[in-house]
């Protein structure tokens, strides 16, 4: 959480004539970004140790002259400020740091004369093979050579030779020649995954990247390389030769594997995702995301993805599902298990459920080993929300016990399951032999398999809500793409079922159904989704103090703190 | 026998019949009694006699050997390592090996006061991995200067522990980079560290305030503590102090390596007298005054040199005094004192090309302007060579040789761009004509 900065922690520089009130040793890289000046880089990257080699990033740098004598700065009496001695040679922006009175000018003959020699050097044993890279349309050294460069070549002799298809890793695939030396990767890997696998080996221009010998590059971590792999020599085996980037439109979104909320962008086409990638967020998951993470767009595809409501087992509308639905709720004897992986709507829709038949509610805890970095122990995104819209009370558990007790008395007829499979939670044929199933899910397990009544939902790709990670953040997401056509938004079936069960007319849209939580819940009270930040909102947290949570250490995450 | 003009000190036994590189031939000589009279004296007195001697580093870029001592961070808490520079690699220079060779106790001697002086606890020898002998000789005089109680636990009773350890370098040009070479002994690729913050006197070895100095810089410090930093001074000339040994090679009669004081021998005495000349029916065409980095100078060209008393001189080649200044009056260097000398039987291009080949192999590839120019010099040098030159390469080369000095992370940018600026900028016309040249020399077709 960085705290409110006093003016006494700011220094001035001035960058290309513009003065600029920056933090003590902020990179020169991001003073200038703050006042829109584009200092160009390759190696550089703002969650990376600074290694300079790239060379891009070449400014020229002045500091105030000081008098030998009183040590004062010198005076320029012809503008009335301090007299500036220029360094002869460039310097790097990336590793100068903001000192008092620094100048730096980024806009030269010099400066413009350096960008254009290191593009070249860049390009010249480059394959410039631009229309069948990966990497064209989202290229660092294709936007900088059109930026910076001199627009044509003046190489006339062999390119170096160098392997084209090394795998690096299961999801990870080296085209050496393209390889610009940035040691970006090498760098993610030793520093962020703590996995130390990548080197170089060989000499100047002939270096390739290559793993240690006997290692791979597969840790969970692995593709964050590809992302932030300046040109098309990393690529993911799963993306690549798949989708021109151009033609993808990115959604924000937020992985629900675990309560870190890591947050994505989702890559679609036509209705079809591609990727997912990280989205930066300094507070949550930096630029990194794991790779298990941008493998969950496949469930949206997947072959038991439920696709059309169904009552005992046969296809029916989904008006006819709901009232079948709506008769077992209104019979009475009615439990319900929510869900960790609902939206903060769905679980307050669900807990409105709950309120309406007087029905018991329970949530399934999913509960695994942390990573120390972006996947936390709960692998359920979102059951905080659970307990700030008061499904629930306290954390859950994995085994549904007391649900099995009332069963085996008698007091349950019906159990209503959000996605959660029921064997899995700890019911056995004993229990689920005396009760009718209504679930609502996105994909078929045992549960749904000997459900009374089948109501298929959209996974998180396909629709908008919230999460609550584990920071108490509240974070936003987007439907990237329409769900199958006999699937309908949780909310429109949860709401559905309040009003057949009794429990009135709510909003089931976005918008409206916040009007309703911002009024009835406490800690949104002033939050609305349309205005909520794109990095979230803290909410208070107070009530929830004491609660046993399951998660370790993470990225930006201290329990103890 | 040496030269009478020469003014031996390091080179003082050198080739000297009967002069073995033992403990008891070194003792019998005269060896570590400046050691012994070191640690008599308080260690600030000694770094005081050095700044008074006004040795400059011999490594190369010449900077003041006491200047240095004192940056070095002596409040951090951190112990300070000295590392020993012996990873001799710049093209045509070849003098620390003959110390190492012939007089290795020298140096231990020379590491001993340093490390007295400076408080050093742990002294590494990094040599390049071809030298072998040098090793096993330097390992043979530690252990012998070890028994005699000159390294190690409580030297000469005084309480003062400090040892000496050889690493052998791998053979990498770049390790010979102060910043490379402490890479290199951490263990690491010796991608040389960015300065600043990563000046060796303050987070050099492990972080740690590190003293780098070259072989020769050392044997000085023992020459200094010997006589005293003022009579020192009194050799050679103001600011140029004490003696330089100059390894000339190439087209001289007499090639090898010599001891002067420093700026009281010319060029054209060195290599007329000392060298005994060109070879018969040749001339002089050009000469690299400083290592193969340095700028060529070309015979036939004038300098107008103010001097330090503010007067004008007109030298030709022949006139410029060996020393660090008058060299970088003429636009080039004094560097590690390795004289190329190339008569006018050299294909100048081919000459380039060697050179360019050396860089380019050499290059440690971590900063995108010298691993990728270094590659491309060379490609066009060896293009030329091989019968495809075209007019306008000389201009290319001059023009891909700024775009590499002065925005590197180390002065290998200089050092590989440097050659290439001097090559074209003074022989200009026989690049422009290369492909029309009268006579294709043997060279061509080897480089080829």
């Amino acid at each position: 959480m960085s705290s409110a900065l006093k003016p006494a922690d700011l220094i001035t520089v001035t960058i290309d004539g513009r003065e600029i009130a920056v933090p003590k040793g902020t990179n020169m890289i991001e003073a200038a970004q703050v006042l829109g000046i584009e200092i160009p880089h390759f190696c550089y990257h703002s969650k990376l140790s600074v290694v300079g080699n790239c060379r891009m990033c070449l400014v020229e740098m002045g500091l105030p002259a000081l008098d030998p004598a009183t040590k004062q700065p010198v005076m320029d009496p012809a503008t009335g400020k301090p007299k500036i001695n220029w360094v002869a040679k460039p310097t790097i922006a990336c590793f100068t740091n903001a000192s008092p009175g620094l100048h730096i000018r980024t806009g030269t003959p010099l400066v413009r004369e350096c960008r254009e020699g290191v593009m070249e050097f860049l390009l010249v044993n480059h394959p410039l093979d631009c229309p069948i890279c990966d990497q064209a349309g989202e290229c660092k050294l294709q936007e900088q050579a059109t930026g910076y460069g001199r627009g044509y070549s003046r190489y006339i002799e062999q390119k170096n030779v160098k392997p084209k298809r090394t795998l690096l890793g299961p999801r990870v695939m080296l085209d050496d020649e393209r390889c610009i030396l940035c040691s970006r990767c090498i760098r993610f890997s030793k520093e962020i995954a703590r996995d130390d696998v990548l080197g170089f080996i060989d000499r100047g221009s002939h270096s390739t990247l290559a793993c240690y010998p006997g290692r791979k590059l597969e840790n969970n971590y692995s593709v964050n390389t590809v992302d932030i792999c300046p040109v098309g020599a990393l690529t993911s085996t799963d993306f690549r030769f798949k989708m021109r980037v151009w033609f993808l439109k990115t959604t924000p979104s937020i992985c629900p594997e675990s309560s870190v909320g890591v947050n994505t962008e989702v890559w679609s086409r036509e209705g079809v995702v591609y990727r997912i990638t990280p989205r930066r967020n300094d507070e949550v998951n930096d630029t990194w995301m794991a790779d298990s993470g941008r493998l969950l767009y496949k469930q949206v595809t997947a072959d038991h993805r439920l696709r059309e409501p169904s009552v005992d087992g046969t296809t029916v509308a989904g008006a006819e599902a709901l009232a079948q639905a709506g008769a077992l709720l209104k019979a009475g004897g009615v439990a319900i298990v929510g869900s960790g992986r609902s939206s903060v709507e769905e679980q307050f829709l669900t807990r409105k459920l709950a309120d309406a038949i007087a029905a018991p509610a329970w949530l399934v805890s999913r509960v695994g080993q942390g990573d120390g970095l972006l996947i936390s122990a709960d692998r359920n995104p979102n059951v905080r929300g659970a307990l700030v819209t008061g499904l629930i009370k306290t954390v859950p558990e994995a085994e549904l016990t007391e649900l099995a007790a009332q069963i085996a008395a008698g007091k349950i007829k019906t159990v209503v399951s959000i996605g959660e499979d029921l064997t899995a939670a700890g019911l056995g044929e004993a229990q689920l032999n005396r009760i009718a199933i209504v679930y609502l899910g996105t994909h078929a397990n045992a549960t749904s398999a000997g459900a009374k009544v089948v109501l298929p939902t959209l996974t998180v790709f396909e629709k908008a809500g919230t999460f609550i990670n584990q920071q108490f953040r509240l974070q936003r997401f987007a439907p990237a793409v329409p769900g199958p056509q006999g699937a309908a938004d949780d909310l429109v079936i949860l709401a559905g079922l309040v009003e057949a069960a009794g429990g009135g007319a709510l909003a089931s849209d976005i918008d409206g159904l916040w009007t309703t939580l911002a009024s009835e819940i406490k800690p949104l009270a002033t939050v609305t989704y349309q205005n909520l930040p794109a990095t979230g909102l803290l909410l208070d947290a107070s009530d929830f103090s004491d609660l046993p949570f399951p998660e370790d250490e993470t990225l930006h995450f201290n329990p103890k703190q | 026998m040496p030269h009478p003009a020469e003014r031996r000190l390091i080179f003082e036994h050198v080739d000297e019949p009967g002069y073995t590189t033992d403990l008891p031939c070194y003792l019998a000589h005269g060896g570590y009694e400046a050691l012994k009279k070191s640690v008599a004296r308080k260690p600030e007195e000694l770094i005081d006699e050095v700044k008074k001697s006004g040795l400059r580093g011999r490594g190369g870029a010449g900077f003041s050997c006491g200047v240095k001592w004192t940056l070095v961070d002596r409040k951090s808490g951190k112990p300070i390592y000295l590392i020993v520079n012996a990873d001799e690699s710049e093209p045509g220079t070849f003098k620390d090996r003959y110390i190492i060779h012939q007089d290795p106790h020298q140096l231990v001697e020379g590491i001993m006061i340093t490390c007295w002086a400076n408080q050093v606890r742990q002294a590494y020898i990094y040599i390049r991995g071809e030298f072998p002998r040098g090793a096993r000789l330097l390992e043979h005089a530690i252990a012998e200067a070890r028994a005699g109680n000159f390294v190690g636990p409580n030297i000469l009773g005084t309480g003062y522990s400090c040892e000496i350890y050889v690493h052998r370098g791998a053979g990498a040009y770049i390790c010979g980079e102060e910043t490379g070479l402490i890479e290199s002994l951490e263990g690491k690729r010796p991608y040389p560290r960015i300065k600043p913050p990563f000046f060796p006197a303050v987070l050099g070895l492990y972080q740690c305030p590190t003293i780098v100095n070259n072989v020769e810089t050392l044997c000085h410090v023992k020459h200094i503590a010997a006589m005293g930093g003022e009579a020192f001074a009194r050799i050679g000339t103001l600011n140029n102090t004490g003696t330089r040994l100059l390894c000339v090679s190439g087209h001289v009669q007499r090639p090898g390596t010599y001891e002067f004081e420093s700026g009281k021998i010319t060029l054209g005495r060195l290599l007329n007298e000392i060298c005994g000349g060109p070879r018969p029916g040749r001339q002089f065409k050009a000469v690299i005054p400083g290592g193969s980095s340095s700028k060529i100078l070309r015979f036939g060209e004038r300098f107008k040199v103010k001097q330090r008393d503010g007067t004008m001189v007109d030298w030709g080649v022949e006139d410029i005094p060996m020393d660090f200044d008058s060299l970088a009056a003429c636009g080039t260097m004094g560097g590690s004192g390795g004289v190329i000398v190339m008569d006018d039987s050299v294909d100048i291009v081919a000459a380039l090309a060697n050179l360019n080949a050396f860089y380019a192999h050499e290059s440690c590839g971590q900063c995108t302007p010298c691993r990728e120019g270094s590659l491309w010099m060379k490609k066009i040098t060896a293009r030329m060579v091989r019968g495809e030159a075209r007019p306008e390469d000389g201009a290319l080369l001059k023009s891909v040789a700024d775009q590499i000095a002065g925005r590197t992370i180390c002065p290998f940018g200089e050092a590989c761009a440097w050659p290439t600026q001097s090559f074209v900028q003074k022989f200009g016309d026989e690049f422009r004509n290369y492909a029309s040249r009268p006579n294709p020399g043997p060279a061509a077709t080897e480089l080829a």
